[in-house]
């Protein structure tokens, strides 16, 4: 199984690190052993389409992604009216775009970054995330690292995380609690005039997307 | 439910561990847990409350050993047991390479995958800009109301539209729709002298959990 073979299951339990590593280990292993006899259980009661299954994991690895956002948030930059209509319907605006996967999507609540305020984005109770448009959130988003703290010192966070936010700004956490998902429009970086779209929407991660980190032009 | 899911607020988690160039899956396992997960609420056989309720029953050791999707799994299986469309141990039996017969298939339940938003004939209880106080009650059962917010008072800055409420719709006693509001709290309401200066809290609650402040 994979690239944790060469891990010896010995005597030695003295290194708290190597314990973690050997548990997460074994876990994974057991996690990996129940899927493989979960499907096979459904598959054959007709129940799961195994074909479907990779259809499913070819998309989240392939097509839908934070690349979508990027396309989103850089033509907002250059494009007030869109920005407009973007913030007004995400849905709608990436359809525009090309960007939309199907009918029948969870709303999207577009949060605007700007001098005086800084949205971050959470989902306290599992791992809500508008994954139907920028994909599948990373882990430590689902982390309990991340969900307990980020709402109790959204400033200690973003500042381990790389951001740093005036005494002065509007904090805002925006715990997803219900079937409504939130994404961060983020300011666009001063030294980016006359900048092509394309040359933009290389400065936006996911983490811009989610609020835990600012574009940037580079050594700027 | 006053399970381990319930994580706002907890201390003793340490720092966020970022991993840089993360896969989007770590295992082949994952994703075939993901796939799965998704067919079986696509078709029916589960609503996405039951599935996050199935989450939220995991042990509290257990929820935070297994993983995001190890939890997944665990759900999954949880639930289908109870529906009756797995006996119980028989995924156990399957990884043993032993056999446990199935159970004869239950009638598919009359289960929405979504969308979940509805319309309500009655008219919404808060407008935006008046004060709101957040329910005190422990339910054992599913819901989305986090106890960090329990009790506090905050104010309501936007009225989303009606949804299927999760916590009636996670044990199938029905859709029930209910307004959804965005309220917003200050984190000096929610955490006393520890919120830090300028900082708000946004989530989106449910008329039920709500009442006039």
């Amino acid at each position: 199984m994979s690239d944790h073979d060469h891990h010896h299951h010995d005597d030695d339990h003295d290194h708290d690190d190597h314990d973690h590593e050997h548990d997460d280990d074994l876990v994974a292993r057991r996690n990996a052993l129940r899927a493989e006899a979960l499907e096979s259980i459904l598959v054959e009661r007709g129940l799961v389409q195994a074909d479907l299954i990779d259809t499913i994991v070819a998309r989240f690895e392939q097509d839908i992604g934070p690349l979508n956002g990027t396309k989103l948030v850089a033509r907002a930059w250059i494009d007030p009216a869109f920005r407009a209509r973007f913030v007004a319907d995400a849905w709608a605006a990436a359809e525009e775009l090309g960007l939309a996967t199907g009918p029948g999507h969870t709303p999207i609540v577009v949060l605007e970054n700007g001098p005086a305020v800084h949205n971050v984005v959470v989902c306290t109770l599992c791992s809500c995330y508008p994954s139907a448009l920028l994909g599948l959130p990373p882990t430590w988003y689902k982390s309990p690292p991340y969900r307990s703290r980020v709402v109790r010192e959204p400033r200690v966070v973003l500042h381990e995380m790389g951001v740093d936010l005036a005494s002065d700004v509007d904090v805002r956490v925006w715990d997803s609690s219900a079937e409504v998902r939130y994404m961060v429009l983020p300011e666009r970086p001063a030294g980016t005039d006359g900048w092509s779209e394309v040359q933009l929407a290389s400065l936006i991660t996911r983490d811009a997307l989610i609020g835990v980190a600012r574009p940037a032009v580079p050594n700027a | 439910m006053n399970g381990i899911h319930d994580l706002g607020g907890m201390h003793g988690f340490g720092p966020v561990a970022v991993e840089r160039d993360e896969p989007v899956f770590h295992g082949r396992w994952e994703g075939r847990v993901l796939g799965m997960v998704y067919q079986m609420v696509g078709f029916g056989w589960l609503n996405i409350d039951a599935f996050r309720h199935g989450i939220e029953r995991t042990p509290p050791v257990e929820y935070l050993r297994l993983g995001y999707y190890g939890r997944w799994l665990a759900s999954l299986e949880r639930v289908l047991v109870e529906r009756g469309v797995l006996a119980p141990r028989q995924v156990d039996a399957r990884c043993d390479g032993t056999i446990i017969p199935a159970p004869p298939l239950p009638a598919l339940p009359d289960t929405m995958a979504g969308p979940f938003e509805r319309t309500l004939e009655r008219t919404p209880r808060f407008q935006v800009g008046d004060p709101v106080r957040v329910q005190v009650a422990s339910p054992a059962g599913h819901t989305r109301l986090p106890r960090y917010v329990a009790g506090r008072r905050g104010i309501v800055t936007r009225l989303h539209a009606a949804y299927v409420y999760p916590d009636t719709n996670a044990h199938d006693r029905g859709e029930d729709p209910q307004h959804l509001y965005n309220v917003r709290f200050d984190a000096t309401e929610l955490w006393g002298d520890a919120g830090e200066a300028g900082a708000h809290l946004h989530l989106d609650l449910f008329e039920p959990y709500l009442e006039s402040a």
